[in-house]
């Protein structure tokens, strides 16, 4: 089955095209990677998804619910973890948990039990009672995903869940991601190439707004003719361009 | 449901920060205290009736709530420079909750805070009477019009440029043409009229008037600043619903 469908999806800022005629398909339990420079429409494209902002033209399909006409439904069934950690700076791990928990409609009871469980996945027992604006990078992160995944989304957009880590806390949130492969449709952009060859059944490759090319880390190295994803990317990002 | 939840977040967030305390009690009560020693100490009938404590206590209540507008402003401000406005604004919050929840917690603090004042104020002499009661409702339209102002400056401005306008700017003019610190028809002209298109000098008259007992003078005043109160609050939910559909 279908998780996202765009069709035709596209947006306009003044004159400047951010997305342009977005046609893109993304399956149930799937980790699809969308990878692309600065200014290639991954942001513009996972706005447009999450219904941070409307399309100028076309529309997308979350578990068949339009993001123009039934965004109240889209926004229940995903959840998304952005660049920045985006915690609640002055609260706690678990307060920042259970809060999350509580404005996707679970009661009190509930949300504790939630929050219980993500500390318990995430191994946050030890940090559980800090306020998160205390927390260290890889904490936020750790934080900023369980924030995420306590409403049991069925889609999860992870906007460059790596960002500023070293290699030992981007490692270990690699292991996490693994871990919910299958479980839920995953959307992760990155500028990390290793981490969408590592982590994606499936990557997208943006550039200028529009998507040049769409396969396994394995097909894109094959299409353009090279073993190695990075010269891979370059070739395929620099030929849509 | 999600509209408390999202209150009560906002609340340990304000109430958590030891500016709140300094700013929104501590502050108040310092210049109290100050401003009734040096009216003590000056004889009786030749300082100016401002500083005595049933006109003084009243305009340092509007004062400290002048602070209301800081403390929003940097909590928008700071959600959305962390991106937290952003999780939240993919989330099924609606524009009316954020709205409500940004403003509810505000408005009990407001009441504590005059309900403070005017308890410190009895230790200088302020006569305990039920117009107290009184004086700290007629005080929440006023703490409408700066959480307002709160809302609108932290929909727009960064979280830096938030703590110079409604930190510095908006407190001290708020004061100068408030009535608090000296008569602004004294001033006279443009002051003065200015001072009487704004609704802090009102604000300030209504509240010395709840103290007084001077019930007929209460609501002359009081329209004006219930009028302003309804227009920034509509315009700070315009402007913030604009922003979420903007981003």
């Amino acid at each position: 089955m279908e998780a996202i469908k765009t069709t035709d999806l596209t947006k306009k800022y003044k004159d400047k095209t951010a997305v342009k005629e977005l046609n893109l398909t993304v399956h149930q339990g799937e980790l699809y990677a969308l990878l692309g420079v600065n200014g290639a429409g991954k942001s513009t494209t996972i706005k447009m998804l999450s219904c941070l902002t409307q399309p100028t033209l076309g529309d997308a399909q979350l578990m068949g619910h339009s993001v123009i006409s039934d965004s109240a439904s889209v926004k229940s069934l995903m959840n998304v973890s952005p660049q920045e950690t985006a915690v609640a700076a002055k609260l706690s791990v678990r307060e920042n948990l259970e809060f999350i928990a509580r404005i996707y409609g679970r009661d009190k009871k509930d949300a504790r039990k939630k929050a219980d469980e993500m500390i318990e996945k995430f191994s946050m027992e030890e940090v559980q009672k800090s306020k998160a604006g205390t927390l260290s990078g890889g904490w936020q992160r750790h934080l900023s995903i369980a924030m995420a995944l306590i409403s049991d989304p069925e889609i999860l957009f992870l906007d460059e869940p790596t960002l500023g880590l070293d290699v030992l806390a981007r490692r270990e949130l690699w292991h996490l991601i693994e871990k919910l492969k299958g479980k839920m449709t995953i959307i992760l952009t990155t500028h990390y190439l290793e981490e969408a060859e590592s982590l994606s059944d499936r990557v997208g490759i943006m550039a200028h707004g529009k998507l040049c090319a769409e396969g396994t880390a394995e097909e894109l190295k094959k299409q353009a003719g090279t073993d190695d994803f990075e010269e891979a990317f370059i070739k395929l990002a620099g030929e849509g361009v | 449901m999600r509209v408390l939840t999202f209150a009560s977040r906002n609340t340990k967030e304000i109430t958590r920060d030891i500016m709140t305390s300094i700013f929104g009690i501590a502050f108040p009560i310092v210049l109290l205290l100050l401003l009734s020693l040096i009216n003590k100490s000056i004889p009786q009938g030749s300082g100016p009736d401002l500083f005595e404590i049933q006109k003084l206590a009243p305009g340092i209540t509007v004062f400290g709530l002048s602070f209301l507008s800081l403390f929003s402003s940097m909590l928008i401000a700071k959600d959305r420079t962390a991106s937290f406005v952003l999780r939240l604004f993919t989330s099924p919050l609606k524009p009316s909750d954020f709205i409500l929840g940004y403003t509810l917690p505000m408005l009990p603090m407001a009441l504590l805070q005059s309900a403070i004042c005017y308890v410190a104020a009895l230790f200088f002499g302020l006569e305990l009477s039920v117009n107290l009661l009184l004086a700290v409702v007629v005080n929440i339209p006023i703490a409408i019009v700066f959480i307002a102002l709160g809302l609108l400056f932290g929909s727009v401005l960064s979280e830096k440029a938030v703590g110079g306008v409604c930190g510095a700017l908006l407190t001290n003019l708020s004061a100068w043409f408030s009535n608090i610190w000296f008569d602004t028809s004294l001033v006279g002209g443009a002051f003065a009229k200015v001072a009487d298109l704004l609704p802090f000098s009102h604000a300030v008259n209504a509240a010395r008037a709840a103290v007084a007992g001077d019930f007929g003078a209460i609501f002359p005043d009081l329209w004006w600043v219930i009028g302003y109160a309804v227009v920034l609050l509509t315009a700070a939910i315009i402007i913030f619903s604009a922003k979420i559909k903007k981003n």
